[in-house]
């Protein structure tokens, strides 16, 4: 049986020092054979392990991740949580996702400190102003919260900003998001891990996929560097990886992956309590509950599997938050760090069924993933418990790049991907 | 930041390059003749390798030429700079399924 958390829990394991805390989930050695595999421990294929299990009432599934939990993307992402996409495609499933985090730490009993501290989208030209405000609209007509704010707005909504007109890409206005914030990275993979494992599932560490068995056109099972398991579904989500594991499948993706840099600065105390994004000058930031700044932009040009990328690219977002926050100038960045993202060529994912019978993929996440997990993971095990696309995730299939129907969030989403 | 050996100008920062993507993926001789799954192919899917990897850059800075380049994307070494319309160095790289009767 699983410890509950509660106000109660924690002071009964205060008396005793907090020595006697259960582990949250266990580490089984993998089993011959499972009904569902995913491919990758991050945040979400916990989650849709997760949904597996609570939803759809499959318990008989093992979580592969080659390194540890939650150690790729979801431990080096931003934790920015929106859902104010312009298509109707991205902001239904956002928005399921968004809708999904606003009940997720009663959910799995798991504080993943939602902070519904409100996100700014800057616009610093004519063209911003126009693509901002019709993405308002579009958002509002798709039951998404979203207001335009002008420069005094701004000013009025995150003080410290630098509004004078008198630089180089001076802030005309912005869209704001209220419903949307940041959450704990590490929270949402620990807390899924948890809830998945009390429900029967089994994670597995340090457990590399290194092929798959296909009998037929269809998935019979896979092998690891843990040796073979035997089963009839396998779900990839694998993010930069996931062209690499395909390719063991024979199957072709349009994904290309690239490093995405991110970096903190030293903590100092709460100055910044909202988010900024801002496309043209091309950084966002916001501060952490231990008191840094979080800064992060787009990718690295070149295609990389390294975990890092080049220093110009760290300048270059620096520059651009000290455009827009002056008051930055004389602190110090303690760190930098890289994940590899992997992009499609139209900037939205793929959840989709392949030509491999049982074998499905979730990636292609990009650079906006995170703020996905929840709904991610949702309507990615339904894909696999039913064997037919989440209404949600139909848009998203591998057969848009034969059919044209592309969800082009290439300069539509509110930050550049 | 890389060091990219320009075939016409020598080394130079990274900065003053732009990465164009996969090289010797080749336009179909006859678009018209090709049905939506090869057009999509053509258009979307490429190579995506962990390991080495055939790239064109662009010295946007410096010369404007462009070059193809064979690079490790886990070490992100340069181990070939070859010119545009020219095979790898054997051995090195992996040309993608598109490739390539006519690069000459």
């Amino acid at each position: 049986m699983k410890q509950r958390f509660s106000a109660f829990t924690l002071l009964r394991n205060g008396l005793s020092w907090h020595e006697n805390w259960q582990r949250q989930w266990r580490s089984p050695d993998p089993k011959p054979a499972y009904d569902v595999v995913i491919v990758g421990g991050g945040g979400h294929g916990l989650a849709t392990a997760y949904y597996l299990a609570k939803e759809h009432g499959i318990t008989n599934v093992a979580v592969l991740e080659k390194g540890w939990l939650g150690g790729g993307n979801t431990g080096r992402n931003t934790t920015i949580v929106r859902s104010n996409y312009l298509w109707d495609e991205s902001a239904a499933l956002y928005e399921h996702s968004l809708k999904l985090w606003e009940g997720l730490s009663a959910d799995l009993n798991y504080n993943v400190m939602l902070s519904q501290r409100g996100v700014m989208n800057l616009a610093h030209n004519l063209g911003d102003v126009r693509e901002a405000q019709r993405r308002v609209h579009a958002n509002r007509l798709n039951g998404v919260d979203a207001e335009w704010l002008d420069t005094a707005g701004v000013k009025e909504f995150c003080p410290i900003i630098n509004t004078s007109p008198d630089v180089r890409y001076p802030v005309l206005g912005a869209t704001l998001q209220r419903r949307g914030g940041t959450a704990r990275h590490d929270a949402v993979a620990w807390g899924y891990a948890r809830g998945a494992d009390a429900r029967g599932v089994d994670i597995i560490q340090n457990c590399e996929v290194t092929g798959f068995d296909i009998e037929g056109g269809a998935i019979v099972g896979v092998q690891t560097t843990r040796g073979a398991i035997r089963t009839s579904k396998v779900g990839v989500v694998a993010a930069g990886h996931n062209s690499v594991l395909a390719a063991k499948a024979g199957i072709r993706l349009p994904l290309q992956s690239h490093p995405l840099q991110a970096l903190v600065s030293e903590p100092i105390k709460p100055v910044h309590d909202c988010v900024v994004m801002s496309n043209t000058v091309h950084v966002y930031v916001s501060q952490s509950d231990k008191g840094e700044l979080v800064m992060g932009a787009g990718i690295d040009g070149y295609n990389s599997y390294a975990q890092r990328g080049s220093f110009h690219i760290i300048e270059h977002q620096m520059a651009a938050c000290l455009e827009l926050f002056p008051i930055f100038s004389r602190l110090r960045m303690l760190r930098t760090w890289g994940g590899i993202v992997d992009v499609c060529p139209d900037a939205s994912p793929l959840l989709t069924k392949t030509p491999v019978a049982g074998l499905f993929i979730n990636g292609g996440w990009g650079t906006g993933g995170f703020k996905a997990t929840p709904g991610s993971g949702h309507v990615f095990a339904h894909t696999i418990a039913r064997d037919e696309p989440h209404p949600l995730a139909a848009p998203f299939s591998l057969d848009r790049f034969t059919t044209g129907a592309l969800i082009d969030e290439h300069g539509a989403a509110a930050v550049a991907h | 930041m890389l060091l990219i050996s320009c075939p016409h100008c020598g080394p130079c920062d990274e900065t003053e390059f732009h990465c164009g993507g996969e090289a010797h993926v080749a336009r179909p001789h006859d678009p018209a003749a090709l049905d939506d799954a090869a057009w999509g192919a053509f258009i979307f899917m490429r190579n995506n390798p962990k390991g080495q990897f055939n790239e064109r850059w662009v010295h946007a800075a410096g010369c404007r030429r462009w070059f193809n380049m064979v690079r490790d994307t886990v070490t992100h070494r340069i181990l070939a700079v070859y010119p545009m319309g020219s095979r790898p160095p054997a051995g090195l790289g992996h040309l993608g399924a598109a490739v390539v009767e006519d690069a000459q």
